[in-house]
């Protein structure tokens, strides 16, 4: 049995075909998992590593250097407060401790519904908007009390389920390009590529020569 | 004002589409690449003398030609963009997406690269839907995939999403994420992916915006990119204000030409500080530099100038710190973030990032003795020697010798207010 | 390794001193050799280098100027300069320490590693003396047990990658990995899959704090209060060194030494956690003589003139013919030549026999041109005809795993089931019994059976006459009769006489008990019984007048009466001979059975009188390794109650029959060996005891000079304890130290060819007998590392290991006849004997076949071997 659906499985096998080396492909093959999922769970990592042909610990010890990726129960928006300079310049510990409060979470934590998990992020590269909090990782700033409770307000009464999807949710947008260049066609054309350009550099320095 | 580069598309409707794109000259750039020899491609881009825009600031030029010969190389643009109040790859990113596939395509074929990688930050949702449709747009146009417009030249291009682990905006650590392992940079020499990169293959890492520079370099060659800005600080650039000023944005300006006076003060750009306030220090180039005081607002923003006084323009950002926020709060901040980023490879990086956070903490919050003081110093010095900059390293990539920087700065500049906190046992400021 | 490269060494300049190094080497090492110690944690010569930790920085010159660098990562150049004690580095590394101290527990008081700790030493050294870190420590669980056998501690741990490292790179286990990001970094393994590896002590010992420990040793004692002696693991045939650690006259843990030519360091964790059987409370510790259904003490004396007057008897009334001998794998040479001279030079039969059909016969191994471990880990192409190496002979796995990874060598296996080999293999083939012979004869030509396996072998260099190619010779499937694997082996040297063989027998001195005459038809030092060496005329006072009987055939007289009295010297027939039926059968059937053992094994439970024997770390003397490596074992216990060194008891024997085997004492008796046997030609204790010669000396000598060199301490921080021998010397060894720079060259005696007499000629079987059209399913029957034995039910932490014995097939099979993972099946016999096991499903095992783990638990009738069969096999039906 299998722990990604067959959609996703066929999308799996897309991944895999993507590079070189097929662990590569473990990013993104956890990602999907996430989309499925929200987060990843043991069979999903197990399931991740046969794929790989690596084991369930090298999946787990790359995923957990990872900060997008949960190995525990999330709640289906994950509400990421920015803390750092720009932000804290605007007022982002702030607006975390404003979160907190409005959610009734602690940092890290998660509401009793399940409906929003907390956390404190690093810069998000959202500073023109500081204050600012990512949901699911879709921008929202600058932000003051009102604006934050409004936005929660939003979600909790599915105002934005088009521009914010459920945690793990990543990009909606899938590859759709022809299977890769074939790796002999490539090769070919490099090496043909490099013996032109020797060429075309010993006919320029022949010619320099001459013209001394 | 000043040419615009990179941003000449951005403010357009629908500016990340490819019809959007063509309508405004899209793909010329690459049309001409193709049927230049990639040598020609290289030379311009050596002409046009850019400098690296991803933080080092190593000529772009320079870098490929030390790019080895194997029929297998690769190349992957850096957007992991995750330096503290760095945005400016986040614009271009969801704001001009064919620009950077384009560069990214003509730069390929300048080195001969047989595949391409585009590693974006995972927090950028947008964007990797983004530069997806754009990629998928692209290959259904006929530019990237075999036989790229008929010109015979053969190369797939993939977007990469990383998943949160500032780190990996280093180039070896990101190179290993695209491995699939855990982002730990790698140890020097080879001091150049170059050499030996993804895969163990020759490798050339770019960022973003360096990438988007290069269908205008191509379109209008080299020189005329040299032609802006002065000495070795070439083209425009996108700088990323931020911080205590009124209108913080992303600014392409001439290199060298502006200084951080004019950047934070004139109308159409920074339009000045809130009212009644005035500049206590400006973090120039990322959160990894030292500061600098309203001494340095006249400096131009150029490369060398900046290193000159002692800092770095590296990512092009810039925080405004003005006289009513807390030097010691935001050194602080910046600690906190170098001790969750370490990757932990190195021990005076992983275990001094983390001392040091919870020593500007306990100050910060009024539990600091003045003896803290010496002993942040000298922890400091146990992880760049000397505390020079450029900083001495002891850890294998230079994360561990940026954590002193902002500390170091803000005792240097502020130890007043250090004291101050020590002594009233807490933060003078409102927050 | 003695090759001479003074003329390629390059200079550079550390301290202000001149130092020669090998260009490439790393810093590090060079500093290190030239007697200069950098403090390092993660830098271990056997790993790839990480240059995670930063202890080991010192200022290197550079263009631009001194800069300081990790010199476990950076390779020395000519004319390099280099400082170790400035102020700046000292800096630097009293800064690390200090570093790697503020979130370390300090719980030294407590702590395993206490005393032998890298962190403390290093500390004291190097370190800062005091802290001035007053914030709250990283907390996490205190010790988690990661496996049955080893803890982790991650407060301890100081994240060097040394554990994650070897298990990912050396082991292939990448069960433990670094998990989570910065200070928050743990190691671990994943959720609810346990570091099930072979080799996790490897961990322990590498790890330089107290982060990992191992079950086994926790809170068993403090080094200080360990006394050690060297010695090799006779756990398998590979003969691993390592230091043997007591206290209280009670074996408390070994630890694996370096050795270039045999185990890098390495041990395997059956063979380093073994030694709990030593202290196991089933010991047998005093002479026991059957009663009825029970035991009584007796006294030696009387034990002696028991056996005594049996021997007496049965050879004046029916001839000695009906007396036979049944010697064990782990003895020692020693051990194992006065038991020969006994039986065959003073009682006069020559049905003696070490192998328990499982073995290769003497006539075919002392036919093989023989390869060395490193032999095998450089040659062009190994080509494995064995066991699974990792469950037989694991550490040899490792050396060759690395080989391979390395690119050093390619593997080709012949096999009738997959094995871990398959992972680093280019090709397996599996042939059936008629193609073996082919191809073994165009095993360098053009095959036109297995076209893959001969254009590898070309292709990779190997000669047509074998140069360069190595073949592990083992037995693949002990279902197979060992004519198959002696035909294929005959027939591949007659074609190719340059291949090398390289014996994987799993017993571990099954090259003593050839070499030594412990096999019929064989006197010792490979003598013909017709044509003794002119040493054995000279020390020996008769020989057998006609050939013996293997195990096989004693048995098999047994059954018809014709054994009158048998002695088990340390071996376990009813378990341990590969049919069981035979054995146990047999065994009831004679008259007398005189066991010599540590335990009481199945047979020794049965047998008419028990004499205890001194085990491993008991007694001293020599063991030859699968590649005729002679090596030591030492003595650092006495042996509990009124066990005695199985030699001891041989001479005693022979005392009382009115005979002096004329030796007190494991010199003696090597020195008399040294002397019959040309093939161990120049072996003594002391020249064993030569530094140089610590890791043992590949027989015949020759006359090669050999250069000797003081062996460094190879991993200076994990081979705790170890340091202070070469201080101290071996506190209770019979041997001590002779540092010598003397080459073996200089004895004038050196023979100028090794005088092995050629064996006795057996002829190929061809052709082998065609598989019978039977509905009954061939047998894959083969040894687990695990499975269940004398050593296993001794060592407690060992024994919760044991693989419980299952029938594996193929998904296939399994769908073929109905049953799922976790079902049953019945198994039966040729006898008629019958088995139910549990299936599992194993996609490597050939559609039709059956895996059967040898060492099945005695509550199952079930013996599927008949020593008769070619080939075995089994019926299997669903329960
Ligand atoms: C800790 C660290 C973080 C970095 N982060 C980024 C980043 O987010 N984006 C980036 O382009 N370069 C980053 N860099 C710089 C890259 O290592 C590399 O120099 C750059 O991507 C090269 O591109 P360029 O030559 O076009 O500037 C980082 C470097 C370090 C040491
Ligand atoms: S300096 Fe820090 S971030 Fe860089 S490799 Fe070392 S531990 Fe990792
Ligand atoms: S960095 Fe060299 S020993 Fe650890």
């Amino acid at each position: 049995m299998s722990f990604f659906t067959s959609e996703n499985l066929e999308r799996a096998q897309v991944l895999l075909g993507l590079y070189p080396e097929k662990r590569s492909a473990l990013m993104p093959l956890c990602h999907l998992a996430q989309a499925q999922q929200g987060y990843l769970t043991k069979e999903a990592m197990e399931e991740i590593a046969k794929l790989l042909e690596i084991e369930p610990a090298e999946v787990f010890g790359t995923v957990s250097f990872y900060d997008m990726f949960h190995t525990e129960e999330v709640g289906k928006y994950l509400v990421s407060v920015c803390t750092n300079v720009a932000c804290l310049l605007r007022g982002g510990l702030e607006l975390l401790e404003h979160a907190s409060d409005k959610l009734e979470v602690p940092v890290g934590g998660t509401t009793e519904d399940g409906l929003f998990t907390l956390e404190e992020v690093e810069c998000v590269a959202h500073c023109d908007k500081a204050p600012c909090a990512q949901v699911n990782y879709r921008f929202f700033g600058p932000l003051g009390n009102d604006s934050f409770d409004q936005l929660v307000e939003d979600l909790r009464n599915d105002q934005l389920t088009d521009s914010v999807p459920p945690h793990g949710t990543l990009s909606r947008v899938f590859r759709e390009a022809p299977s890769l260049v074939e790796n002999e066609v490539i090769i070919a054309e490099r090496v043909a590529m490099d013996q032109a350009r020797q060429e075309r550099q010993a006919a320029k320095d022949s010619n320099g020569g001459d013209s001394k | 004002m000043t040419t615009k580069i990179v941003t000449a598309r951005t403010n357009l409707p629908d500016s990340y589409r490819l019809s959007t794109y063509l309508e405004n000259g899209g793909y010329q750039a690459l049309r001409k690449a193709l049927s230049m020899n990639p040598e020609d491609i290289q030379a311009e881009v050596v002409a046009s003398g850019i400098l690296g825009r991803g933080g080092a600031g190593f000529e772009t030029g320079r870098k490929w030609s030390m790019l080895k010969q194997d029929p297998v190389r690769y190349l992957v643009v850096n957007g992991d963009e995750s330096e503290p109040s760095t945005f400016k790859d986040h614009l271009l990113v969801e704001a001009d997406p064919h620009q950077l596939i384009e560069g990214t395509l003509i730069s390929a074929y300048a080195i001969g690269a047989s595949m391409a990688f585009i590693y974006l930050r995972g927090e950028f949702a947008l964007g990797l839907e983004r530069v997806q449709s754009a990629i998928n747009e692209a290959y259904a146009y006929g530019a990237i995939g075999r036989d790229i417009f008929g010109s015979g030249f053969s190369i797939d291009l993939v977007l990469q999403p990383g998943a949160g682990a500032y780190i990996c905006g280093e180039e070896t650590a990101l190179i290993e994420s695209l491995e699939g392992k855990r982002g730990y940079p790698r140890i020097k020499p080879p001091y150049f992916p170059a050499v030996i990169g993804l895969y163990g293959k020759p490798t050339i890492v770019n960022n973003v915006e360096t990438m988007s520079n290069i269908p205008w370099i191509i379109t209008n060659g080299g020189k005329a990119f040299a032609s802006l800005g002065s000495g070795r600080s070439t083209g425009t650039r996108l700088f990323a204000l931020s911080g205590d000023v009124a209108k913080p944005g992303n600014y392409e300006l001439e290199m060298a030409a502006s200084s951080f006076r004019d950047l934070i003060f004139s109308p159409e750009l920074g339009a000045g500080l809130f009212p009644g306030r005035s500049v206590k220090a400006i973090i120039p180039g990322g959160v990894s530099a030292p500061w600098f005081g309203p001494e340095h607002l006249d400096l131009p923003l150029g490369q060398d100038e900046v290193a000159k006084a002692g800092s770095m323009l590296g990512s092009g950002s810039v925080i405004v710190i003005d006289d009513h926020s807390c030097a010691v709060r935001a050194a602080w901040r910046i600690t906190k973030f170098f001790h969750r980023e370490s990757c932990g490879q190195c021990t005076p990086c992983r275990e001094g990032s983390g001392w040091i956070e919870k020593i500007m903490h306990r100050i910060e919050i009024g539990a600091g003795t003045e003896s803290d003081l010496d002993l942040l110093l000298d922890v400091c010095d146990n992880i760049a020697p000397g505390l020079s900059w450029p900083p001495q390293q002891t850890t294998i990539c230079v994360l561990g010798p940026s954590i002193p920087s902002s500390v170091v700065s803000a005792i240097k500049m502020f130890r007043d207010e250090f004291l101050i906190h020590i002594k009233e046992e807490g933060c003078p400021f409102v927050h | 390794m003695s090759t001479d490269v003074s003329k390629d060494l390059i200079s550079i300049s550390i301290d202000g001193r001149e130092v020669k190094a090998r260009p490439g080497e790393l810093l590090i090492a060079a500093a290190e050799e030239a007697g200069i110690f950098i403090p390092r944690f993660c830098y271990h010569p056997r790993l790839p280098q990480v240059g995670m930790c930063r202890m080991c920085l010192v200022e290197v010159s550079g263009p631009r100027g001194f800069s300081l660098q990790p010199s476990c990562y950076v390779p020395v150049s000519d004319g390099m300069d280099v400082i170790t004690d400035s102020e700046k580095v000292k800096k630097a590394q009293d800064g690390v320490l200090e570093f790697l101290l503020i979130n370390h527990p300090l719980d030294c008081p407590v702590c395993d590693k206490g005393g032998e700790c890298p962190l403390q030493d290093q500390t004291l050294a190097y370190g800062p003396g005091e802290s001035r870190f007053a914030e709250e420590k990283r907390h996490f669980e205190k010790p988690i047990a990661i496996s049955e056998l080893v803890f982790l501690d991650r407060e301890r741990c100081i994240q060097c990658d040394r554990c994650t490292r070897f298990a990912d790179v050396v082991a292939g286990d990448a069960l433990i990995e670094f998990i989570g990001r910065g200070d928050n970094t743990q190691v671990n393994v994943f959720p609810e899959r346990p570091f099930s590896s072979y080799f996790s002590g490897n961990t322990v010992q590498i790890c330089p704090v107290g982060a990992l420990t191992a079950a086994p040793y926790r809170f068993k004692s403090r080094p200080w209060d360990l006394a050690q002696v060297e010695s090799s693991c006779i756990t398998c045939s590979m003969g691993c060194r390592i230091m043997v650690q007591s206290s209280q006259n009670q074996v408390i843990r070994y630890i694996g030494l370096d050795s270039d030519q045999v185990n890098h360091g390495w041990l395997c964790d059956k063979g380093r956690f073994g030694h709990e059987s030593l202290s196991s409370p089933d010991r047998v510790t005093a002479p026991l003589i059957r009663k009825g259904d029970s035991y009584v003490e007796t006294s030696w004396a009387n034990a002696i003139s028991i056996i005594s007057s049996k021997i007496s008897g049965i050879k004046e009334k029916i001839g000695s013919d009906r007396i036979g001998f049944i010697i064990g794998s782990k003895l020692t040479n020693e051990d194992i030549y006065a038991w020969v001279k006994l039986a065959k030079g003073v009682i006069g039969t020559d049905s003696v026999d070490s192998q328990l059909g499982d073995g290769i016969s003497a006539d075919v191994i002392s036919r093989l041109n023989r390869a060395t471990i490193n032999d095998a880990v450089t040659s062009k192409v190994v080509l494995s005809f064995t066991g699974d190496i990792k469950e037989e002979i694991p550490v040899l796995y490792l050396r060759l795993r690395e080989a391979v990874k390395n690119g050093n060598t390619k593997v080709i296996t012949i096999a009738t089931h997959s094995s871990s080999l398959d992972g680093i293999s280019e090709i397996q083939v599996f042939p059936s019994l008629d193609q073996l012979r082919p191809l073994a004869q165009q095993i360098t030509a053009d095959s036109s059976y297995f076209p893959e396996v001969s254009s590898l072998i070309k292709s990779s260099g190997v000669s047509a006459d074998g140069e360069g190619l190595v073949v592990l010779l083992g037995r693949e499937n002990l279902a197979w009769d060992q004519t198959v694997v002696e035909a294929f082996a005959l027939e591949l040297a007659r074609v190719a006489p340059k291949a090398k063989f390289l014996v994987t027998l799993h017993g571990s001195n099954f090259s003593g008990g050839v070499d030594l005459g412990a096999v019929p038809r064989f006197l010792p030092g490979r003598s013909s019984l017709s044509d003794p060496s002119a040493g054995l005329r000279q020390k020996w006072s008769r020989f057998p007048s006609h050939n013996g009987k293997s195990v096989k055939e004693m048995f098999k007289s047994a059954l018809k009466g014709e054994m009158d009295l048998l002695f088990l010297i340390g071996s376990d027939p009813r378990t341990d001979f590969v049919d069981t039926t035979l054995s146990n059968t047999a065994l009831d059937e004679i008259g007398f059975v005189v066991s010599v053992d540590t335990f009481m094994s199945e047979s020794s439970s049965r047998a008419d009188l028990v004499l205890p024997a001194a085990a491993f770390a008991e007694k001293y003397g020599t063991i030859t390794n699968l590649e005729e490596r002679i090596m030591t074992v030492n003595q650092k216990v006495t042996p509990p109650g009124l066990c005695r060194p199985d030699w001891e008891i041989a001479c005693e024997i022979a005392l009382e029959i009115g005979s002096d085997l004329g030796f007190s004492s494991p010199e003696e008796i090597l020195g008399e060996i040294s002397n019959i046997s040309s093939l161990h030609w120049g072996l003594s204790f002391d020249r064993l005891s030569r530094l140089s010669a610590l890791d043992g000396v590949v027989i015949p000598l020759t006359s090669t000079p050999l250069t000797l060199k003081k062996k460094p301490m190879f991993d200076q921080i994990s081979t705790p304890g170890i340091a202070s021998v070469w201080n101290q010397g071996l506190a209770s060894s019979k041997t001590s130290f002779i540092d010598s720079s003397a080459s073996i060259s200089d004895e004038s005696d050196s023979p100028t060819e090794s005088k092995v007499p050629t064996a006795i000629s057996v002829e190929p079987i061809w052709p082998l007998p065609p598989i019978p059209g039977t509905s009954e399913m061939p047998l894959v029957y083969c040894r687990r590392l695990y499975s269940q034995g004398q050593l296993l039910k001794n060592s407690p932490h060992l024994s919760r290991l044991a693989v419980e014995p299952r029938c594996r097939i193929s998904s296939e099979t399994a769908r073929a006849i109905g049953v799922a993972v976790g079902e049953s099946v019945r198994l039966t016999d040729k006898a008629g004997g019958a088995g139910v096991f549990e299936v599992e499903i194993d996609d490597g095992i050939r559609e039709g076949w059956v895996e059967m783990v040898k060492g099945m638990s005695s509550s199952q009738s079930f013996s599927p071997i008949r020593v008769d069969e070619t080939m075995n096999y089994v019926k299997l039906e669903r329960v």
